[in-house]
């Protein structure tokens, strides 16, 4: 009995934490419908929120936002995955003493307070004068979206059976090629996995975009967008369908991503069991 | 002849890392010291040390400050009497480590949404935006931080020294005190650094949660910087860098694996 009280005590306990984290996201999904931003339904039940995200005076800065934060992200992780490879690799064969220094000097960005990664960055772009705009962007991005590939391969090359390259060199192949034909491959899944995380961080990014985009420019992702239009007046009812659909879109990528996992653990278990 | 020719090949496998290298010292290591070289230059790029005086003589300042660290204190204090039960509950649990996963997934969603998402709700209710929403804002953003490292140093306790330490005759709350609890503290350690560091330093959160009414120190170094004052500014940053190692230090001595909690959220 008492038993049966305290499992019911900690599974309400557990729901009530759960309530709260998402109380805000499935209110906004539900009011998204009543296009109205004081949480009522006097309009009745309505799709005119949705219409709105294309015919709106908001519409184009929005569309011009969701592009620029793609692009950015596609460029950024793009660079960073192919930059952040190749380094893990030649991390892995640095002096240990070096290899220790690049490493924390890895680490900075990922623990660094963002604030201060994104004023960091703008001094230096303002002292050295880059142009404002895309291309500061972009550096920023790459700079903190880096380490996170960094991170995600080289556990993964260190774990590689030095042998296999060995075998490769013995049977003939180039130190480059074995490195293309074998290591690279053997890679693969933890770069596949970095390019993700890197698109996400960059996808995510606020702070140091909303510092390093310049006022000038007139340069907006979908974050620092949002943050300009509604710092000032609230959040419309424009917003909500918005954020519905990144609700939607968020919740959908993150279970793909884990059950995408979950099945690699699967068939990673099968193969253990096989053997 | 060959052999060695492949040898120095091989060696030379560390180039790979050489543009890397280069690209941090450019974009991560030379802006940082210039903030640090930033801090002693005065409007005109004299050397001068009015920056020091002119932060810690300011009462502004150290109110900011001061209020930071309190609002920081208190999160990261709900976030742990909040968050260790949930993880503790869910340790226990045999699906605990798939239930987990629904207290992380709202960090899926950009943190501006959700504090607008929250704001949005206060006003509607008719709650007055003031210091007690910002606290609210910060515990409902980063609690899944806390919950993270904490579940996953909780359910890795080897289940035998709970048993063990009960068939000593311990009783469940000797049992919590003595044993869980000692076993968890790298999982509180990182749970706290993950929660108060990035909690000091946001930037907008506490601007849109109180109407501009609470301003912390993420807020003032963003300011300081917007109105060209930068090396107060840099000051600012470098306090700021100061709580970032020390806590990190903090982190590493209890747990080695700390950032690979903080990755794999994704």
């Amino acid at each position: 009995m008492v038993n049966k009280v305290k499992s019911f005590f900690e599974k309400f306990y557990l729901l009530i934490i759960l309530a709260i984290l998402y109380a805000p996201i499935v209110l906004i999904v539900i009011y998204s419908f009543s296009n109205s931003a004081n949480f009522n339904f006097d309009q009745g039940f309505t799709f005119d929120g949705y219409r709105a995200i294309f015919d709106s005076d908001k519409s184009e800065g929005l569309w011009d936002a969701i592009s620029n934060t793609l692009i950015i992200a596609a460029i950024a992780s793009l660079f960073a995955t192919l930059m952040g490879s190749f380094a893990s690799i030649g991390i892995f064969n640095l002096k240990k003493r070096t290899r220790r220094i690049v490493e924390n000097v890895n680490q900075f960005p990922i623990i660094n307070s963002e604030i201060v990664m994104a004023v960091s960055l703008m001094v230096f772009f303002v002292t050295f004068a880059f142009p404002e705009g895309y291309l500061r962007l972009v550096i920023a991005h790459i700079a903190f979206c880096t380490p996170y590939v960094v991170l995600s391969v080289l556990p993964k090359l260190e774990k590689m059976d030095p042998s296999i390259y060995e075998a490769a060199l013995d049977l003939g192949a180039s130190p480059f090629k074995a490195t293309c034909k074998v290591v690279i491959p053997y890679i693969a899944p933890s770069i596949g996995s970095g390019f993700v995380m890197a698109f996400i961080m960059s996808m995510d990014d606020f702070i140091i975009t909303q510092i390093n985009k310049g006022a000038a420019t007139g340069i907006n992702t979908l974050s620092t967008y949002i943050y300009s239009d509604a710092r000032v007046q609230g959040l419309e009812p424009f917003w909500y369908p918005v954020f519905s659909i990144i609700f939607v879109i968020v919740l959908a990528a993150v279970l793909v991503l884990n059950l995408v996992r979950t099945k690699k653990d699967i068939k990673a278990n099968a193969r253990g069991k096989r053997l | 002849m060959k052999k060695i020719k492949f040898r120095k090949l091989k060696l030379t496998k560390k180039v790979f890392s050489f543009p890397y290298i280069l690209f941090m010292l450019l974009f991560v290591v030379i802006p940082l010291v210039l903030i640090l070289v930033n801090a002693f230059l005065d409007a005109d790029n004299n050397l001068t040390l009015e920056n020091f005086k002119d932060f810690f003589a300011s009462d502004a300042n150290i109110i900011v400050l001061g209020n930071s660290l309190l609002v920081g204190v208190i999160t990261t204090m709900l976030c742990l009497i909040l968050g260790y039960p949930v993880s503790y509950i869910l340790s226990k649990m045999p699906s605990g480590k798939i239930i987990v996963l629904l207290y992380i997934i709202p960090m899926g969603v950009n943190f501006l949404i959700r504090t607008l998402a929250t704001k949005a709700i206060f006003l509607a209710i008719g709650v007055e935006l003031g210091m007690g929403t910002v606290v609210f804002g910060m515990v409902y953003n980063y609690l899944p931080f806390m919950i993270l490292p904490l579940h996953t140093s909780l359910s890795s306790i080897d289940h035998s020294y709970i048993e063990a330490a009960q068939d000593l005759g311990a009783d469940k709350a000797t049992t919590f005190v003595k044993t869980i609890l000692p076993l968890s503290v790298s999982g509180i350690c990182s749970g706290i650094t993950m929660v108060f560091i990035p909690t000091i330093s946001t930037y907008a959160i506490s601007q849109l949660l109180s109407n501009g009414k609470v301003f912390l120190f993420g807020d003032s170094i963003q300011l300081s910087f917007e109105q060209g004052l930068y090396g107060v500014g840099s000051i600012m940053s470098i306090v700021m860098l100061i709580f970032v190692l020390v806590s990190n230090l903090i982190m590493n001595t209890f747990n080695k694996d700390a950032n690979l909690v903080r990755r794999s959220v994704w």
